[in-house]
């Protein structure tokens, strides 16, 4: 592997501005472009705000467990990585939307949100581009028809526009077109933490609360040189396996329930709340807000309510396990799960996906095990992978997830004592970086927090896994059946705010 | 097939009880908040400056000192249900309850300066005749986070069984009687919400599920929405909450058709 040219950092681990390497752009594309073939992986990659624009890469080694940072100024204008490095490509695309900056030779330099820019002549209300309006792939032919879905969808679910390239029944092209939900949450975070901030976290992508709250409050404390107390950590490690839990459990029964089968889909639906009614029992909300805060959580657990929830806990696990089982059992639920949206591992490195979805290629990659902080660095959850790529595969990573998580919770509940639970964080450190990584329950939730001179939050990039994995699902879909498609894109779950912001 | 069986009578029936009886809340649920004047010490307006929507006021007479505040109050339709509020106060001047019946018809009732709400009045005339007995609402998310839009899904699961009231979740506006929207309404999907309201023929019903779609709520004021529903098209219940409990959302929605429901 290419030596690193920037910084080196652990996750969490406080970095001064001005030891991170600014180098010339074609230093910096040469060296992010060796290091991802090499087997890096581009974990971010975002303009901070300010005078002179920085680009910063952050390149994850999995198994070193360490991330590079590295600076450049690209100009207005720069040579694009996309072409020899496909993880850069809906970064370059915000890049560009964001600052116009523009990456030449990109292949397909498009808008990913439709908003104005943030600086220069377009940044006016008038110039906005009208959401979804873009040049959309197509594939030419007598026998090939498009099919456009959404922005609003045929059920309670989030808008997203997705057009087909249709030969037949058969997909030939899929392109996904978001940015429906853009609420403009980095740009409001300059200047902060205020009251707001933590609020943000906790809605950026409202499935993920406890991920992304988690991800801002260890990057807070990070720069603070504050730590939150072990109870505290305890009772995070809980609260992000209790949200896995809900959401694998809920995906199981809505995989179900695509292929046509009732009694997993119903018996999930149900067993995914009572999840969600633990996570509510630690906090009183079902979505963990107002439990994580920077310094530590804002909720005891005593000796007498852990053992409550663990009570529950059993009468869940029991009727869980009774659920998915079924699902192994049903030969027409493993004839469609089978073979359907198939990625290989190739595909998977390339696009550099996470989560559930790289580890159902095969990968063995997950923050709790590669990066691990909090409680994760004392008791380990074992990776679970399965190597087939598809459907099948992804709905059994998460079960497999399900039974490692159950019995996380259980260790953690005999952890809990109702000790102190929240320290004083002070002021963040100026002109300073953290990367902070968490192991949400799609995948790798990554913040990067930027101080300013005066120790206020200059910059902030947070890169939900479905911003990795978006374009997975579409490769997934090449060949599939387009009747396939809701199966697929469950089979992924994304987030459409997640990855708006 | 046997073994689905066996699992299908070893699970039971698992529909809530509610509306026959009044459910059983979190202890640590944050329902209606009440206010109490009289316990506001110096320490009122902290509570008022961390929260992080605005939703908390204290206003007092000039030159007041402590203790003389004259009135507090606390705009529901912006309160994200954090307690920072309730920490801050200390002395019990703001208090969450765990009642989550928190929907109301108009806006100007989520602002409470006590501890009562008015309860929903069921819709009447004509569209009481026409939505009252079989109501098939479209849901519209428009910025949402996924967390209102997952607590109204919930509401199809057995558990709520929202079907038992003749009630339904429509693919079309075209088949549906009002719709359920949730989020701040982003600018980039103000089109699509008016394209979608439109499409619904008369007599309809909007929902507006959730502090975002009430009033932008923690996004409010932002260039790139919309700060809530109400801006857009007219609404007809008020569900606050971030987000409200599917109980909550329930609650109201059966209220607003003239359900029998817990007092």
């Amino acid at each position: 592997m290419s030596a690193a040219i920037g910084a080196i950092v652990h996750n969490c681990e406080p970095v001064r501005m001005a030891d991170i390497p600014c180098v010339g752009i074609e230093g910096f594309r040469t060296h992010v472009v060796e290091r991802v073939k090499n087997g890096a992986r581009l974990v971010a990659l975002w303009v901070m705000p300010g005078e002179a624009l920085r680009m910063m890469a952050v390149l994850a080694e999995d198994e070193a467990g360490i991330c590079e940072v590295l600076l450049t100024e690209p100009g207005e204008r720069y040579g694009a990585l996309t072409p020899d490095c496909v993880q850069a490509h809906w970064f370059e695309r915000e890049v560009y939307e964001q600052w116009r900056i523009v990456p030449d030779g990109h292949p397909w330099l498009k808008p990913l949100r439709f908003h104005a820019p943030w600086r220069g002549a377009g940044a006016k209300d008038a110039e906005r581009p009208v959401p979804g309006v873009t040049d959309y792939f197509r594939v030419e032919g007598a026998d090939i028809h498009e099919v456009a879905v959404g922005p609003v969808h045929a059920g309670i679910i989030e808008p997203g526009h997705f057009r087909f390239q249709c030969d037949g029944e058969r997909v030939v092209h899929l392109e996904i077109e978001l940015g429906y939900q853009h609420r403009g949450i980095e740009r409001m975070l300059k200047g902060g933490p205020d009251a707001r901030t933590v609020h943000y976290m906790e809605t950026a992508a409202g499935d993920s609360t406890i991920a992304h709250t988690l991800a801002y409050c260890q990057a807070y404390e990070a720069l603070s040189g504050c730590t939150a107390p072990p109870q505290a950590q305890v009772v995070r490690g809980l609260a992000l396996e209790l949200e896995r839990l809900a959401n694998h459990t809920g995906d199981l029964g809505a995989l179900a329930n695509d292929v046509a089968y009732l009694p997993t889909a119903s018996f999930c639906g149900r067993l995914r709340g009572d999840f969600l009614n633990l996570t509510a029992a630690v906090c009183g909300s079902r979505f963990g807000r107002g439990l994580v805060r920077p310094g530590g959580v804002q909720w005891a657990l005593d000796a007498a309510r852990a053992e409550q929830i663990l009570r529950r806990l059993e009468v869940i696990a029991r009727d869980v396990r009774g659920a998915v089982e079924l699902l192994w059992d049903t030969p027409s639920v493993l004839d469609r799960f089978e073979g359907t949206g198939r990625l290989t591992r190739a595909q998977c490195e390339e696009v550099g996906l996470v989560g559930v979805a790289a580890r159902a290629c095969g990968v063995a990659r997950d923050v709790r095990y590669d990066f691990p902080t909090g409680i994760y660095r004392l008791t380990h959850v074992p990776v679970a992978t399965y190597a087939s790529g598809d459907v099948f595969a992804r709905a059994y990573v998460r079960w497999i997830e399900v039974q490692r998580s159950m019995e996380a919770v259980r260790e953690y509940l005999g952890l809990v004592a109702a000790d102190a639970m929240q320290n004083e964080c002070g002021k963040l450190a100026p002109d300073s970086l953290v990367v902070s990584l968490v192991e949400g329950w799609r995948g790798e939730v990554c913040h990067v927090m930027q101080t300013d001179t005066d120790g206020r939050i200059g910059g902030y990039k947070i890169v939900d896994p479905s911003f990795h994995n978006w374009f997975g699902l579409a490769l997934a879909m090449r060949g599939e059946e387009i009747s396939n498609f809701p199966l697929c894109n469950k089979s992924f779950n994304l987030s459409y705010c997640g990855h708006d912001l | 097939m046997i073994k689905a069986i066996l699992e299908r009578v070893r699970q039971g029936r698992r529909t809530v009880e509610y509306p026959a009886k009044a459910p059983e809340m979190p202890e640590r649920f944050r329902g209606v908040p009440q206010l109490a004047l009289q316990r506001c010490a110096e320490r009122c307006e902290e509570a008022a400056r961390v929260c992080p929507t605005g939703a908390l006021t204290v206003r007092r007479n000039a030159g007041g000192g402590p203790g003389e505040a004259t009135r507090l109050q606390m705009d529901l339709g912006r309160c994200v249900f954090c307690g920072a509020c309730e920490r801050a106060s200390g002395g019990g001047a703001v208090r969450f309850t765990r009642d989550y019946r928190l929907a109301v018809r108009t806006r100007r009732a989520l602002c409470i300066t006590g501890g009562t709400l008015p309860r929903v009045e069921p819709l009447t005339g004509s569209v009481r005749r026409v939505l009252g007995r079989a109501l098939t609402l479209r849901h519209v998310s428009a910025g949402g986070c996924n967390a209102c839009e997952a607590d109204t899904n919930v509401l199809s699961t057995i558990v709520f069984d929202l079907s038992r009231f003749g009630i339904h979740i429509a693919a079309s506006p075209r088949h549906a009687d009002g719709i359920i929207v949730s989020g701040p309404v982003t600018r980039n999907m103000e089109a699509a919400l008016r394209a979608t309201y439109d499409a619904i023929p008369a007599p309809k019903i909007v929902i507006a599920v959730g502090a975002c779609a009430i009033s932008g709520g923690i996004y409010r004021g932002h260039n790139e929405t919309c700060d809530g529903v109400d801006g857009i098209v007219p609404v007809d219940l008020y569900v606050p909450g971030c987000p409200p409990h599917p109980l909550t959302i329930l609650d109201g929605i059966l209220r607003l058709i003239g359900r029998r429901v817990p007092a």
